[in-house]
């Protein structure tokens, strides 16, 4: 089973970083944090502190689209291809396509999101001259894209096991914009009351709270960010990704193939 | 037609509509000259701009904050008056990341400072450092700005003590945040405390305008400071001989001063009939509140003829 999820990982990850779009992604999100330090000439007193917030934005906006395009194409191209007959002809699972699927694409995103932040450090290196202790604070901002990457992906195969390639990316961006609403949904509910807040607010736990994994503008302050949180942010992003998973397995098990 | 021919006619579309292109942008440039520099503040609302930021509120505020020194930039070269979007700029910059210290630092500078050179708003300015105090209240320039406009721009001697003795019980405060507040509890110490002020402000910033502005008020106040001793001179002139002095030389006799009084521009100090003392290109000393011919008002701006100090 290892093997055969090993396989499907390494082979997803192949496909992807020959896709050259993914470079030109990469290579414009470094561009972005290239320019940042421009932007701080024209300002006073930010440089640092545009440089974190545009860098960090641009790495996880960039990592968002990759998981989006690349993660709802996964599976339908297979299908289009007629690739996944002969995948499925072999003793694959269809939930070891899914997963295999999912995790090539997570190395994908590691990959390329470790690269964006190469790039950010070397800028934040050289607009701060060098890096500071308080800079340890970015690795955690890194670590908490990285999981809202992870989420993203697992949403966007989700939508790709039941929906076309277009719609998936719709659904997946909704997904994204409402993620990072989650907080203000709840200040919503709590408003109206009633039926609709109670609506409200249950819809609001079926999002993931990715507003709670962008830490963007306190760690531009250099403000540690608790640990309390970060656990719960890892908790909430594993859970949210396995339930979307095993979503995606479950409607791709019944999904009619012929 | 060959694959060739076809190659030189699409090199030439190519180059001749580039051309096109990039001329009539310049034609429509000059058409709608001042069209992207409109002073208008389209969304005014924090929870808006935090929504279309998708939770970026931090580059939101970086972004606004540029605009705001843009903004600010650009109405100072032309010595505008009124800075009508300055305050709903800031306030929005502020509300979008309220750690973002830079914005009341600068932001109270320019709001207080009297027009051209700022909004001349001073109780404005004290409002935005109060905000930024309650939300950094571990921040103790925050007190140092706050005491500053209280003290410069609305000559609240007893406000700017408060704050800067407030802000000497921050942990990590720096020392001469207690001689501050010690120094506005004296009073007729003024010329000392502001030049303390000012030299402070100057090794503090990085930016050039406010550089340039801090050494035009400590020549300002080194004049003033001559111009007051120098008139107490003429008046324990006039009080042992019984009249004022008529020159310098006579001055210079008594002992009291070593050559002639001259101006940062060594231009001398004219010394008048009365033993009033005035400064003869008062027009080139902005900031200067003693020396100044009789019906003449103080200059609020550095101007082109103001004198260029070596910094």
């Amino acid at each position: 089973m290892r093997a055969r999820l090993a396989l499907i990982a390494a082979n997803t990850f192949r496909e992807a970083v020959r896709d050259r779009v993914l470079y030109n992604l990469v290579f414009f999100a470094l561009l972005m944090v290239a320019a940042a330090p421009l932007f701080g000439v024209i300002s006073i007193g930010v440089e640092k502190i545009f440089m974190v917030n545009l860098g960090l934005a641009a790495i996880v906006l960039f990592g968002v689209v990759i998981a989006i395009f690349v993660g709802t194409g996964l599976v339908s191209k297979e299908i289009e291809k007629r690739t996944l007959y002969t995948v499925l002809a072999r003793p694959v699972a269809r939930w070891e396509f899914i997963l295999g699927k999912y995790l090539g694409l997570a190395a994908t995103l590691a990959v390329n999101t470790s690269c964006m932040a190469a790039g950010f450090f070397v800028a934040v290196a050289y607009v701060s001259v060098g890096l500071h202790a308080a800079d340890v604070n970015l690795l955690v901002a890194l670590y908490l894209i990285g999981l809202q990457l992870l989420v993203m992906t697992a949403l966007a195969i989700l939508f790709s096991s039941f929906s076309t390639p277009i719609f998936s990316a719709a659904f997946s961006f909704a997904m994204f914009v409402i993620g990072n609403f989650v907080e203000d949904m709840r200040g919503f509910a709590a408003m109206s009351g009633g039926p609709e807040g109670w609506l409200v607010r249950g819809l609001s736990y079926l999002v993931p709270n990715l507003g709670a994994m962008n830490v963007a503008a306190q760690v531009a302050h250099g403000q540690p960010v608790p640990g309390a949180l970060i656990l719960a942010d890892t908790a909430n992003a594993l859970f949210y990704a396995v339930a979307a998973l095993a979503a995606a397995v479950l409607i791709f098990e019944r999904r009619d193939l012929k | 037609m060959t694959g060739g021919a076809i190659s030189r006619w699409a090199m030439t579309a190519l180059l001749l509509s580039a051309a096109g292109a990039a001329y009539t942008s310049y034609r429509l440039e000059r058409m709608r000259s001042g069209a992207t520099l409109d002073d208008v503040l389209l969304v005014q609302s924090p929870k808006m701009v935090k929504a279309a930021s998708l939770g970026y509120t931090g580059l939101a505020a970086d972004i606004y904050w540029t605009r705001t020194v843009q903004y600010f930039g650009g109405k100072h070269r032309e010595k505008a008056m009124r800075y009508e979007l300055l305050r709903p700029m800031l306030a929005l910059t502020t509300d979008l990341d309220p750690q973002l210290t830079v914005a009341y630092e600068f932001g109270s500078f320019f709001l207080a400072q009297k027009p051209p050179e700022g909004a001349g708003d001073p109780q404005a300015a004290v409002d935005l450092v109060k905000k930024g105090i309650a939300a950094n209240p571990r921040n103790w320039r925050l007190y140092y700005h706050l005491g500053f406009v209280e003290y410069e721009e609305r000559k609240d001697v007893i406000a700017a003590a408060d704050a800067f003795e407030a802000g000497s019980r921050v942990p990590g405060a720096l020392p001469w945040m207690k001689v501050m507040a010690a120094a506005m509890r004296q009073k007729g110490g003024e010329i000392d405390t502001a030049r303390y002020m000012w030299t402070n402000i100057y090794e503090s910033s990085d930016d050039p305008l406010i550089k340039q502005n801090a050494v035009y008020r400590l020549i300002a106040l080194r004049i003033d400071e001559d111009v007051l001793n120098l008139e107490k001179m003429a008046a324990e002139y006039q009080k042992r001989n019984g009249s004022y002095p008529a020159n310098w030389q006579q001055v210079i006799g008594m002992g009291w001063l070593k050559g002639m009084p001259v101006d940062p521009s060594k231009t001398p100090y004219r010394l008048m009939a009365d033993g009033r003392v005035e400064v003869q290109e008062y027009q080139r000393f902005p900031f200067i509140t003693r020396g100044l011919p009789a019906g003449k008002q103080s200059i609020e701006r550095i101007t082109e003829e103001s004198f260029k100090p070596q910094q």
